[in-house]
């Protein structure tokens, strides 16, 4: 699975939970336990009840006669009450938590969220930092404001319990207050295709001094045009997750990159006539741009178009950095 | 059967003249493939749709089988989608057919259109449904939209999963148009049935038979009906609108197009939460009718059960948001939708109740289908309860769309209504086929179903609750155990259900012949008038209603007159 983090995987948190890291959104672990428990009685009531009638009036012999017992109103309406109540209960718990789920406090820090496939990408709206990995100070409420760029995706983080769908062109909202410094796994739960299961990121929970270090290294200041674009190639653009660049040229969703810069290449348009093109610097923006016009021969058309997420000058440090690879 | 009279029509006199005495039943009335391909007898048609849902069931098994087989691969560091046994891309479409055809041809027709067809005019006393040739058409239709995903399986595939959500849906490149053609045919066919039902209910019933003397699997297939006929236009509608959209890019669920993906959710639940009930009410009503006849005893509240079904059906169409809690929806349409769902659990609580009530004081009998309600209500329980903390809206935003989903509704789904209906087609096996069956390896099977059951499943709430999501081809090591072991638990699963299979084989090709006409001693209908294996026209005479359907005490007591 990728991912940058090494993850502990020694067993944490309780038999049925992960640990909870964000109490503010997870106070759901004890409504959790509070169903867990009733669910285990009433489950070895009625099991235990099941066996022990199964047991109790077998069939002792052919032609045996029963009673002719047609039910029981007082039995019955008390059946229908109690685990009315106990519904009930378990309704405004929940809702009570839920309030709390969505409402984030005044002061908190604001992350932008934007999913795509098959990666996330995260914007510090103080520092204009873009991440992979989702980096913030412990011990602060934070935030995220999300909205995908393609197909729904889902942002999921166990640890914190909170869990959400991102949609394109709507944004939705989670929070959350980390209180202890770790790495904790991002996980997709909407289904999106191909790589649904593999883009996975890290909520990485730091002191705010490391915070403000991430952020400031995250800024990009100073880099070449071609170090600017690994840096989207691997990070915003999200491209390495369907574009190997290795020397090996491993298949993946997308055409290796490595050593195709002006190459002829036999490509293939939209209309299903088979052409040959130079692996020029107008080819690869074309093919950022508007990907599914001229297709590497062999490939399916799943790319998504980058048109208004990229400027000029983050399209030019992409093609310098695909230059780059040889 | 009886010496016939001379009063008897010439119909019947035809019929058991050239057999003498040997009656014609309802398997060997007409000869030859197109016989039953174009038959409109409900019990030939149930048989049919027996085989072919059998046949599919085996089907998406087998995918479920791929399924586990690659997940419980030990997992590759930085691995890609290629890096286990099958592809990414090759599991989501295997994910996809297993949902697909075990809910839309195995799990939605398994009890109506089998047991359902076959028992509906026996147990209300009439000679057929009141549109046999109506009847005829759904089975066809079944058929046709059953090839289509069978031709998207072999041309183009599918990766939406069942729900088909959009915007993936519009934007992926596998064969999504002729897949949601064939869930709209099928869709036709569940709606024909349905209306078919209901008028058979409303104007066929036997002289005597009340609405309180019908067996409960008619009460439970009644309200399943209503819902089909109500709820199966919208996602009919709504598959057609993505086809729409992707042939035309007009935009409805598409947001770049101006759609909105939110309202495809709505409109999808919209069928397929009440969808749950169809699925899942028929199975109710086995479970009522195996019972009552394996413990002899009369049920415990009957017209708790039977209004609880209808009540189920009517309070399910609007719980449909509780599958949207996580999904951007008003936080205020939430709130209602949690209520609602927990107001729909009671009515579910008290049928569990009422069958373990039912035991007490009763006469037991360990055969292969009372086993098969023991396994059913162990695990419906198990279902049940953990739906509960699915329906609470903080704790399902920690669950949602994880394994713990997953386990929760192959509880239901799979340990609910599969099982009954297994137990079902035992039940009434000497019936259809006129065959006696082999009951210990029936109960062996129902065993190794149950051991292998919750060894798949019961791992899954825990991964799901520590944080597995679900409809993943690779996940963190930390889940790998329970992996294995759910891997293991669907091979002895399979195990299980293939020692059904062969013992309904055997039980066709060397069983025994049954000799009685009802040897469970039932006392509905379908066991007391007819034939050991009915004739093409049910009964020899129009039968009489004149007492309820589980009044086992009578066996022994005298008859009242008129019933009671």
């Amino acid at each position: 699975m990728s991912g940058t983090a090494v993850q502990d995987t020694t067993w944490q948190g309780s038999f049925w939970l992960p640990q909870n890291i964000s109490p503010m959104t997870g106070g759901q672990d004890n409504l959790f336990y509070f169903i867990y428990g009733l669910s285990v009685f009433f489950f070895i009531v009625v099991v235990g009840f099941m066996v022990y009638f199964a047991w109790k009036y077998r069939k002792k012999k052919e032609g045996e006669r029963t009673t002719d017992i047609h039910g029981n109103t007082k039995l019955e309406i008390i059946w229908s009450v109690i685990p009315a109540i106990l519904f009930i209960v378990i309704f405004a718990w929940g809702f009570l938590d839920w309030v709390k789920l969505n409402q984030p406090p005044q002061d908190s820090l604001e992350v932008k969220v934007i999913g795509r496939k098959w990666d996330w990408l995260f914007i510090d709206t103080k520092s204009g930092a873009e991440t992979s990995d989702l980096i913030v100070p412990i011990n602060t409420p934070v935030r995220l404001t999300m909205v995908s760029a393609d197909v729904i995706h889902g942002f999921y983080v166990p640890d914190f319990r909170i869990n959400r769908d991102v949609l394109p062109n709507q944004y939705t909202v989670l929070w959350f207050k980390a209180e202890k410094e770790g790495n904790y796994p991002i996980l997709c739960t909407q289904y999106c295709g191909t790589k649904h299961s593999q883009m996975v990121r890290y909520v990485r929970v730091v002191s705010e001094p490391e915070y403000q270090k991430a952020m400031l290294a995250a800024q990009g200041a100073g880099l070449t045009p071609a170090q600017l674009g690994k840096k989207i190639f691997e990070g915003k653009g999200a491209c390495a997750s369907c574009h190997d660049v290795s020397k090996s040229k491993v298949r993946s969703v997308g055409p290796p990159l490595f050593g195709m810069y002006n190459e002829q290449q036999s490509i293939i348009l939209a209309n299903g006539k088979n052409e040959t093109a130079k692996f020029d610097d107008n080819y690869i923006r074309e093919s950022i741009l508007n990907p599914n016009i001229r297709i590497v021969v062999g490939y399916p058309s799943v790319m998504p178009s980058y048109q208004g997420q990229f400027n000029d000058k983050e399209l030019n440090a992409l093609v310098e950095y695909i230059k780059s690879l040889k | 059967m009886q010496k016939r009279d001379i009063g008897k029509p010439v119909f019947f006199a035809d019929m058991l003249s050239s057999h003498h005495g040997m009656s014609t039943n309802y398997l060997t009335a007409k000869k030859g493939f197109l016989s039953w391909l174009f038959t409109v007898d409900h019990k030939r048609i149930g048989v049919m749709y027996f085989v072919s849902i059998a046949l599919f069931f085996l089907v998406a098994g087998l995918f479920a089988l791929l399924l586990r087989a690659e997940l419980m691969q030990v997992r590759i560091p930085n691995a890609t989608a290629t890096s286990y046994m099958i592809s990414a891309d090759h599991y989501n479409e295997a994910f996809t057919f297993h949902g697909a055809i075990m809910v839309f041809l195995v799990i939605i027709p398994s009890v109506p259109a089998t047991l359902g067809n076959f028992l509906l005019p026996l147990m209300i006393g009439a000679k057929d449904v009141a549109f046999p040739k109506l009847n005829l058409i759904s089975f066809h239709l079944y058929i046709v939209g059953a090839l289509f995903l069978v031709y998207t399986i072999a041309f183009g595939g599918l990766d939406t999963g069942w729900t088909f959500y959009t915007p993936y849906s519009t934007q992926t490149s596998t064969s999504v148009i002729a897949a949601v053609f064939g869930a709209f045919i099928l869709g036709f066919a569940s709606i024909l049935t349905g209306v078919n039902f209901i008028v058979t209910v409303h104007k066929m019933r036997a002289p005597g038979m009340t609405w309180v003397r019908m067996p409960l699997f008619v009460w439970a297939i009644y309200a399943t009906s209503v819902i089909q006929v109500l709820a199966t236009p919208v996602v009919g509608v709504t598959l057609i609108l993505v086809a729409i959209e992707r042939l035309l890019g007009i935009g409805i669920f598409d947001s770049n197009l101006g759609g909105d993906p939110i309202l495809f959710q709505n409109f999808f639940w919209f069928y397929s939460h009440p969808a749950v009930y169809i699925m899942i009410l028929p199975g109710f009503g086995i479970i009522s009718e195996l019972v009552t006849t394996h413990s002899r005893k009369n049920i415990f509240g009957y017209k708790a059960v039977a209004i609880s079904s209808i009540g189920i059906a009517v309070i399910g169409f609007f719980v449909w948001g509780h599958h949207m809690f996580t999904s951007g929806q008003s936080a205020l349409a939430s709130v209602f939708f949690s209520l609602l769902t927990y107001a729909v659990a009671v009515p579910t609580a008290i049928k569990v109740f009422s069958w373990v009530a039912t035991l007490y004081k009763g006469s037991i009998s360990f055969t292969t289908p009372m086993c098969y309600v023991f396994v059913f209500l162990f695990l419906f329980l198990i279902g049940g309860l953990t739906g509960i903390f699915l329906g609470a809206l903080s704790t399902d935003v920690h669950l949602h769309n994880t394994y713990f989903v997953v386990a929760h509704f192959h509880y239901v789904m799979m340990g609910g209504t599969l099982i009954a209906w297994i137990g079902g087609i035992y039940h009434w096996w000497p019936k259809i086929t006129g065959k006696k069956f082999n009951q210990t390896w029936g109960i062996i099977s129902s065993i190794v179903v149950f051991i292998g059951f919750n060894l798949t499943f019961f791992p899954q709430f825990i991964m799901g609750s520590r944080g597995m999501p679900r409809r993943y081809y690779d996940y963190l090591p930390e889940y790998y155990s329970f992996h294995l072991l759910s891997s293991i638990g669907s091979f002895v699963l399979a195990v299980g259900l293939f020692i059904v299979l062969f013992n309904w084989l055997h039980s066709i090709f060397y069983g025994e012949n049954e000799s009685l006409a009802n040897p469970w001693k039932g006392k509905s209908m379908e066991w007391t008038e007819t034939a050991v294996v009915p004739i093409e026209h049910n009964f020899e005479k129009q039968p009489i209603s004149t007492h309820g359907p589980y009044e086992f005490d009578e066996l022994i007591k005298p008859i009242k007159a008129g019933g009671h």
